[in-house]
C-alpha cells in the first residue's frame, strides 16, 4: 500500500470527522464531549471543555446564537439539545474552577485593536496569550461593546466584568474613552504597531480609509480577514453581513484575525492550511434509526436556569453522534475495538514494518471479506478489498505467517489432487452444453445431494451436461497467494476448453463469485436459477410448511437474481419466508469466508453465534458451509438440497457437519462412486497408509478436529513408525509413541495395536522443526 | 513441565529401535530461520526425540505465534 492510498482510505472512514454541532460552531465547541461528560454530572470537566475554546464563556452561554443547534441531530427524534442552557449550567456547578492561562514570553511585536467588543477583545486575549504586547482601544466608558445593549436578566453586568478580567491576567491594555479616528488617528496607530485588528462593531460610523463593499462593510478576505492594507485585518460586525452577525461569529472572527496577526508578525504564510476555521462542512453520519424521540427538559426556574438535574438529563439526550455503521453490523471489525479508519492506519503500519512485530497480521486474516461493511458505509469503504490486497502483500514479501491458511490451502490441494478431482461428459453423449460443478464443500458435506442434483439436471437439460468435482480456488483468492490461485485457474480452464467450453452450472456461491470475478470469459449459472427454471424433482412432495428464515450467502451479495430463485424454489415447496434484519445485499457472511475460520477460530464462532441468535426459525441456507457452520453451532438449518432432495426432518435439521477428514473421505467416495456408478470405471483401490485402521475414539477425534490434524495424518505417522520401527513405548500404559512430518507440520500420535488396526490415544502436533538426527 | 520434570520421567519412555531409555540431550528446535537450544529427551542410540504434548502446545507453539508475527 502506498502513502497516498492510506490517505485515500483512511479518508473515506468519517467517524473521526465532527459532529454536527461541533462542525457549525464557528469556534468548534466539543459539545458532544461536553453533554457526555455533563450526562454523567461531571460538570466541572464539561466546564473545562467549554472554556477550552470560548474565551468568554459566561457571555458565550447566555447569548450565543447556537447555530450549533440547527444541525443537530437530536432534532431527527426531538428537539435539538439546549446546548447553551447545559453551558450554563456546567459554569454554574463548577463554580470555583480556574484554570491557569499560559501566557508565552513577551515578545516585542505590538498589536492595536480598534473596538472593544467581544471581536476585538478576543484577538486581544488570543494574542496577549502569545506574548504581543495588545492595546485595546475603546470608544465607550466601559468594555464589551454591543454586550451592553443586551437586558440585564438575559446577560448581567456582573457576567460581562467578570468575563472580562482574563484580559487583565493576560496583560492586555485598554483605552477607555478613546476613539480611533478623532483622539488618535488611524494613521499614527498603523505606525505605532506591527498590526491592527479593526473590530470596531457594526454600528461604527468609520471604515478607517479601508475599501469597502457597496453595503458600506469593510472589504476582506473571507479566510484571513487582511482588509487590503498591510498589516491591517478586520471582522466582526463592521464587516459582516447583517444576517450574519452574532456573537459567537464575532468571536470566531477575533481569532481568525488572531491567527493572521500571529503569521503576519511572523513572516510566514498568511493563507496556508487555513481549512479549519469558522463554520466548517462535516462528513459524519449518524443514523437515527430506532432513536426514541424524546422533547428537551423544561427549565423549572428560568432565571437561575438548570439546576444539575435537569442539566444532565437534558445533556443525556445527546446522541453522541458518531457514524459506527460498519462496526455495528460486523462482528469482526466490532471485535478490533476500533473502526476503520484506524484498522486501515495498522494494517498500513503493519505492511511496511521492516523489524519488530507486526501486529496487525490477525486483524488482516480474520476478516471475511464479505463486503458488509462497504454496503452500509456512507463513503462505500470495503475493508475486505484492503485486507485481501494486505494478504497478498504479505505473501509477496514472504511475512503472512504460515499457519494462518496452510490447513484450507493443502485441503484445496487435496480437492484437485487425483483422488477428488475428476470431469466428464455426461455418459453416452460426446458434447457438453453445461457442466455441472457442485464445488469442493458441497461434495464434503452431502455428496449424495450433488448426485441428485447431477441426475436431475442431465434429465432435465438437452445438449450434454458434463461433471466436474474441484475447488474453485477460492482458499487461494482469500489468503493472498495469486501465483496458486492462477494456476489452478489454468488447471481449469485446460479442463474446461477439453471439454468444449460448457456453460458452468454452480452450486456454491462463492464458486460462482470466483467464477464471475476472475474468469469472465467462463459463462456460467447458478444452479438455483437454473432450477427454478427448470421446476422441482417430480419426487418432492409439496406441502403448506412453517416459516424458514433465509440466510443469504455472502458471494451472492449483489446477486439477485440467485437470491430470488432461492425464494422462488422455497415459495413452490411451500414454505412462508422469513427474512432476517441482515439479508440479500446486506447479509452476513457465515465465518467461512475469506478463511476467518482457520485465521481467527474465536471470532468466526462469535460471527457465527451472533448470526444464528437473529431469529428463532430454522434457518435456509444454499451454500453448504453456511449449513454446516450454523449445525455446528446447535442451530437448526436446512439446505435447500434437504428440501430438495430429502425432508425437512429435526434429523436433517441438526445434523452436524462432517469432520474434516470425513469430508475428505466424502469427495473421494464421490469421484470414486460415480465413476463407478455413471461411468462404468474401475477406481483406484486405497494404498499403502491409506489402508491402516484406525479407531479413534470420540473424544480424540474432537481434538483432532480442534487441532486440525486429519486421520490421514495418523496413518501416515503410524505406516512410517511400523515400517521403520522409530517409536517410542510410554512404559506405564503401554502406547506407542511416534511422530513424522509430511510436510510444514510435525504430527505426533499415540497409539497401541489392536486387532488388525490401532487405538489412538492422543494426536498433536507443532510447527516448530527438531534438528533430530537420527541415526539409522 | 519443566526440563527437569521431563528429566525425571524420561526413564518412563523406551526407544523401540534400540531398546534403550530416553536420556535428557540439548536439541535444536528452529521456526521460520531462527534457532533455540531446548532439553529434551532422547535416546542416546538413535538419536529419536521425544516432544511432550504440553510442550508443544504449550510453550512451542507460544513461540511460534510470536515468530510468525515477526
Amino acid at each position: 500500500m502506498e502513502k497516498d492510498e492510506l490517505l485515500k482510505l483512511e479518508n473515506r472512514c468519517i467517524q473521526e470527522q465532527p459532529p454536527n454541532c461541533a462542525a457549525a460552531c464557528p469556534v468548534h465547541v466539543d459539545a458532544r464531549a461536553m453533554m457526555a461528560e455533563a450526562a454523567r454530572g461531571n460538570f466541572v470537566e464539561a466546564a473545562k471543555i467549554f472554556r477550552k475554546t470560548v474565551p468568554f464563556p459566561g457571555i458565550v452561554s447566555r447569548i450565543c446564537d447556537q447555530p450549533c443547534r440547527t444541525l443537530c441531530k437530536r432534532k431527527e427524534a426531538g428537539e435539538p439539545l439546549a446546548v447553551a442552557a447545559i453551558e450554563r449550567a456546567c459554569l454554574d456547578y463548577a463554580a470555583g474552577l480556574s484554570e491557569k492561562i499560559a501566557v508565552l514570553p513577551k515578545k516585542e511585536k505590538r498589536v492595536g485593536v480598534v473596538g472593544g467588543g467581544l471581536s476585538g477583545l478576543t484577538a486581544a486575549f488570543d494574542l496577549a496569550k502569545k506574548g504581543y504586547a495588545v492595546v485595546v482601544f475603546e470608544k465607550g466608558p466601559h468594555l464589551g461593546g454591543s454586550l451592553w445593549n443586551f437586558p440585564e436578566e438575559k446577560l448581567p453586568g456582573k457576567i460581562i466584568a467578570e468575563d472580562l478580567q482574563v484580559l487583565e491576567r493576560v496583560g492586555v491594555e485598554v483605552r477607555l474613552n478613546t476613539t480611533v479616528g478623532k483622539d488618535i488617528s488611524f494613521e499614527a496607530l498603523r505606525e505605532d504597531f506591527d498590526a491592527v485588528y479593526v473590530a470596531a462593531g457594526a454600528e461604527s460610523p468609520d471604515v478607517f480609509g479601508l475599501e469597502t463593499d457597496a453595503g458600506g462593510r469593510i472589504v476582506v478576505d473571507s479566510a484571513t480577514l487582511a482588509a487590503g492594507r498591510e498589516g491591517v485585518f478586520a471582522g466582526g460586525g463592521i464587516r459582516l453581513a447583517v444576517g450574519e452577525r452574532s456573537p459567537i461569529r464575532s468571536i470566531s472572527d477575533g481569532r481568525i484575525a488572531a491567527i493572521s496577526i500571529d503569521r503576519f508578525a511572523q513572516k510566514v504564510s498568511l493563507t496556508a492550511s487555513r481549512g479549519g476555521e469558522g463554520p466548517v462542512p462535516t462528513r459524519l453520519y449518524t443514523s437515527t434509526e430506532g432513536v426514541e424521540p424524546l422533547a428537551a427538559t423544561p427549565i423549572s426556574r428560568p432565571q437561575e436556569g438548570y439546576s444539575r438535574d435537569e442539566a444532565a438529563l437534558e445533556a443525556s439526550r445527546c446522541l453522541q453522534c458518531q457514524c459506527l455503521e460498519c462496526v455495528k453490523v460486523c462482528e469482526y471489525l466490532n471485535s478490533f475495538r476500533a473502526y476503520p479508519k484506524k484498522y486501515v492506519r495498522q494494517i498500513y503500519n503493519n505492511l511496511s514494518i521492516v523489524m519488530g512485530h507486526r501486529q496487525a497480521n490477525k486483524l488482516i486474516n480474520s476478516c471475511s471479506l464479505c463486503g458488509l461493511c462497504a454496503e452500509v458505509c456512507p463513503d462505500d469503504l470495503h475493508m475486505g478489498l484492503v485486507c485481501r490486497k494486505a494478504r497478498e502483500t504479505l505473501v509477496s514479501q514472504g511475512k503472512m505467517p504460515p499457519s494462518a491458511h496452510d490447513f484450507p490451502l493443502r485441503d484445496m490441494l487435496f480437492s484437485n489432487g487425483e483422488k477428488c478431482a475428476f470431469a466428464r461428459r455426461q455418459p453416452g453423449t460426446d458434447q457438453s452444453r453445461f457442466l455441472f460443478f457442485p464445488g469442493c464443500q458441497l461434495a464434503a458435506s452431502a455428496p449424495e445431494h450433488v448426485k441428485s442434483a447431477y441426475t436431475l439436471l442431465t434429465r432435465k437439460l438437452s445438449g450434454g451436461v458434463g461433471f466436474m468435482s474441484r475447488c474453485c480456488g477460492a482458499p487461494a483468492d482469500w489468503s493472498g497467494r495469486t501465483e496458486l490461485f492462477q494456476s489452478t485457474g489454468e488447471d481449469f480452464l485446460a479442463l474446461w476448453r477439453d471439454l468444449g467450453s460448457p456453460r458452468l452450472i454452480l452450486a456454491c456461491s462463492t464458486c460462482y463469485a470466483i467464477f464471475k470475478t476472475h474468469f469472465p470469459d467462463v459463462p456460467i449459472v447458478s444452479v438455483w436459477e437454473m432450477l427454478d427454471s427448470l421446476g422441482l424433482p417430480e419426487s418432492v412432495k409439496v406441502e403448506k410448511r412453517e416459516a424458514i428464515a433465509v440466510h443469504d450467502a455472502c458471494a451472492t451479495r449483489h446477486e439477485s437474481a440467485i437470491q430470488e430463485s432461492v425464494r422462488n424454489i422455497l415459495r413452490r415447496l411451500g414454505y412462508e419466508i422469513e427474512e432476517l434484519p441482515l439479508s440479500r445485499d446486506k447479509t452476513e457472511c457465515c465465518g467461512y469466508g475469506g478463511l476467518m475460520f482457520f485465521a481467527n477460530p474465536e471470532l468466526a464462532k462469535s460471527v457465527i453465534r451472533r448470526r444464528c441468535e437473529e431469529s428463532p426459525r430454522d434457518y435456509l441456507a444454499y451454500c453448504a458451509m453456511c449449513r454446516d457452520y450454523f449445525a455446528f453451532a446447535g442451530k437448526r438449518t436446512l439446505h435447500l438440497f434437504d428440501l430438495m432432495f430429502g425432508k425437512p426432518t429435526d434429523e436433517a435439521a441438526l445434523r452436524k457437519g462432517p469432520v474434516y477428514s470425513q469430508r475428505r473421505e466424502n469427495r473421494v467416495r464421490l469421484k470414486n462412486s460415480m465413476l463407478r456408478e455413471q461411468w462404468g470405471e474401475t477406481t483406484a483401490e486405497a494404498q499403502g497408509y491409506e489402508t491402516i485402521r484406525l479407531k479413534i475414539p470420540d473424544a480424540v477425534q474432537q481434538l483432532m478436529e480442534e487441532r486440525l490434524i486429519l486421520v490421514e495424518d495418523l496413518q501416515q505417522v503410524i505406516e512410517a513408525a511400523e515400517r521403520t520401527g522409530y517409536k517410542l513405548l510410554k512404559r506405564d500404559e503401554d502406547h506407542f509413541i511416534a511422530h513424522h512430518k509430511p510436510s510444514s507440520v510435525t504430527y505426533w500420535v499415540e497409539y497401541s495395536p489392536s486387532g488388525d488396526g490401532f487405538v489412538i490415544h492422543n494426536a498433536y502436533s507443532h510447527r516448530m522443526e527438531i534438528a533430530e538426527d537420527v541415526k539409522p | 513441565m519443566t526440563p527437569q520434570e521431563y528429566g525425571a520421567k524420561e526413564k518412563a519412555w523406551l526407544c523401540m529401535k534400540c531398546n534403550l531409555p530416553l536420556e535428557m540431550g540439548k536439541i535444536g528446535i528452529s521456526y521460520l530461520g531462527n534457532t533455540f537450544p531446548v532439553d529434551l529427551p532422547r535416546c542416546a542410540g538413535c538419536g529419536q526425540v521425544y516432544v511432550p504434548e504440553d510442550l508443544a502446545l504449550g510453550k512451542m507453539a507460544e513461540v511460534e505465534k510470536l515468530l510468525e508475527d515477526k
